[in-house]
């Protein structure tokens, strides 16, 4: 009886395993594809049955697809683009931390009037689609003169954002009021706890959410097509999306190669930050 | 108020201001300004006009208008119900407790990690007609692929078919989910007998009710708003306007035909749509949903 249930269990597992093995054949097939054409001579694209295996590994599509149309621009496009891209992550990585941790702590750590009435409405602001603001923003920006340059992409981002300051809100609220109160007894100021207390033991969550707004700064798309008209200052989602329309349909193999350039940057962070990446997907989920 | 309580909120008022500011500045105001737009004729070079409720009564007089919305309709029919699916799906499988977990979920997580530009170029080359492993793969079985990229038939299957790759985030979520049910209702219901089945429908669905409310109104917000892929992979919402979608058509009012004010009229009908279809959701989840334990 009772081995004939640990068998009944074995085959189970194996049943699973084999799910989980064709399933994970689905999802990685693309991003290998993507790979295997990169790194193909343009005929073999198109031969069939199809090689999973360069009959001739061609690296250099890779810098082939980075320079292209170096020679007429007179600068060297993606790397331009990845400089852009770099620049407006690191604004909006810093802003995200700075601002979002300020607001946090008033709303985690002090008691004041209203409190939990300014956050429900923070929460709520969640909700508000972007494209219900995005002609007045846009119209503010042009007043100011920033159309065509950085400042739309990376200046909101010093302001806070619902979303982190609710992640950031939770990680404080654990972090516990006997620290604050001993430190204040020593005299210390509001800024003296927050700088010295609960910001180095509030490290993990700032690491989420500065993982998580440099990854959507690296993936915006809708805020570059809008504001940024000068190619020079394209990012590389945008600059992806133009090298596209410009050579879609025909060398694909320079196109996965612009299109793994984009990708690979992301997924190297992921495996150096694959922590913080599952905790912090986690804590946006189950926290609510 | 006692000196304490006056200090600490001129503290609390300080730390907070650049919310204070962001709120007023980048929500607020641009809340109000689009109400107020969508009432005139706009075009950002030129002072808005008031012209009252003619942006609303022309939208719904606007064929291309009804042909986006249900367009969004339809792919978020499928690709809403499917990629819960399949993202409780793998989690559940992932949860029975298998060796090589962190393998399995790292590459089910993967592809959501795509830039969506990335993404889209990428699954135009999958989907092409002749050469596209799709199709190729398809061949294999005996099927001869459709044009997924150029048949109106199968242009919004082609997006709901790739938006089901990206599901890995969602799936991270439920799983974390599902570890933090109690092993003890699984082990009372084994005294109950009860078979596999009834334990996933009667004990895990609703231990993670909240998590499966919480991403399915993330979702409606998330996929009513969806614009890059489709603008990246079907330029104009390409074949015969199958792909145009409703922020592709207010995008392209705002900043094409410079038709602000419609735009803007545009934006708080799809404002509404997601606050009742939230609203709806809390209501049928009352009775569903289960609060209690930790989460």
């Amino acid at each position: 009886m009772a081995q004939s249930l640990a068998k009944q269990n074995r085959s189970r597992t194996a049943a699973i395993h084999l799910v989980l093995m064709v399933l994970s054949g689905f999802f990685m097939l693309p991003l290998l594809w993507m790979l295997s054409t990169a790194l193909k001579p343009i005929e073999e694209t198109m031969t069939q049955p199809p090689t999973w295996i360069p009959t001739r590994i061609l690296w250099h599509n890779f810098s082939d697809a980075f320079t292209y149309g170096r020679d007429t621009l007179g600068y060297t496009p993606f790397l331009v683009y990845g400089r852009n891209t770099l620049v407006l992550c690191i604004l909006g990585v810093a802003g995200t931390v700075v601002s979002n941790s300020l607001v946090a702590y008033a709303f985690a750590r002090l008691k004041w009037k209203g409190r939990d009435f300014a956050f429900a409405v923070t929460l709520a602001t969640m909700m508000v689609p972007f494209p219900v603001l995005m002609v007045p923003i846009y119209g503010m920006f042009k007043e100011f003169g920033w159309i065509g340059s950085f400042k739309p992409l990376w200046v909101p981002a010093w302001f806070g954002s619902a979303f982190a300051i609710f992640l950031l809100r939770q990680f404080f609220r654990s972090i516990p009021m006997e620290l604050s109160e001993a430190a204040k007894i020593d005299g210390a100021s509001e800024w003296a706890i927050y700088w010295q207390v609960v910001m180095p033991l509030a490290k993990p969550a700032l690491a989420v959410i500065a993982l998580f707004n440099f990854m959507g700064t690296w993936n915006d798309f809708l805020g570059p097509l809008i504001y940024l008209l000068d190619q020079k200052t394209f990012t590389l989602s945008l600059g992806l999306q133009v090298f596209q329309s410009q050579h879609g349909g025909t060398q694909w193999n320079l196109l996965m190669a612009a299109s793994a350039i984009v990708v690979a940057p992301i997924i190297l962070l992921f495996f150096f930050t694959q922590k913080q990446f599952i905790e912090g997907i986690t804590m946006t989920g189950l926290k609510g | 108020m006692t000196l304490k309580e006056k200090k600490e909120t001129r503290s609390a008022l300080l730390f907070a201001s650049p919310w204070v500011i962001g709120f007023c500045v980048f929500l607020a105001y641009p809340l109000l300004a689009s109400i107020y737009y969508s009432f005139c004729d706009y075009s950002v070079l030129r002072p808005p006009v008031w012209i009252g409720l003619r942006n609303y009564t022309n939208l719904f007089q606007d064929e291309v208008f009804y042909k986006t919305l249900s367009n969004t309709a339809i792919y978020a029919i499928f690709a809403l119900p499917l990629g819960m699916l399949v993202a409780i799906g793998l989690a559940l499988l992932l949860n029975t407790k298998v060796r090589g977990l962190a393998v399995y979920r790292t590459i089910f997580f993967l592809p959501s990690l795509v830039p969506m530009v990335s993404l889209a170029v990428l699954w135009l080359w999958l989907f092409n007609g002749e050469n596209g492993l799709v199709n190729i793969g398809l061949g294999f079985l005996g099927i001869k692929g459709p044009n997924w990229l150029s048949d109106p038939e199968w242009s919004k299957p082609a997006l709901i078919l790739l938006s089901l790759w990206g599901t890995g985030n969602a799936m991270v979520i439920y799983l974390a989910g599902l570890q933090d049910v109690p092993v003890q209702l699984y082990e009372a219901a084994d005294l109950d007998g009860a078979s596999p089945w009834d334990k996933v429908r009667n004990v895990t669905i609703p231990m993670i009710s909240p998590v499966i409310l919480f991403n399915l109104i993330m979702g409606i917000i998330g996929t009513l708003q969806v614009f890059t892929v489709p603008y990246v992979m079907f330029p104009g919402g390409s074949p015969a306007r199958s792909t145009y979608f409703y922020t592709m058509y207010l995008f392209d009012n705002a900043f094409r035909y410079q038709k602000m004010g419609y735009a803007c009229a545009m934006g708080w009908i799809m404002f509404v749509i997601i606050l009742v279809l939230t609203m709806v959701s809390l209501r049928l989840s009352e009775k569903h949903v289960h609060y209690g334990g930790g989460a």
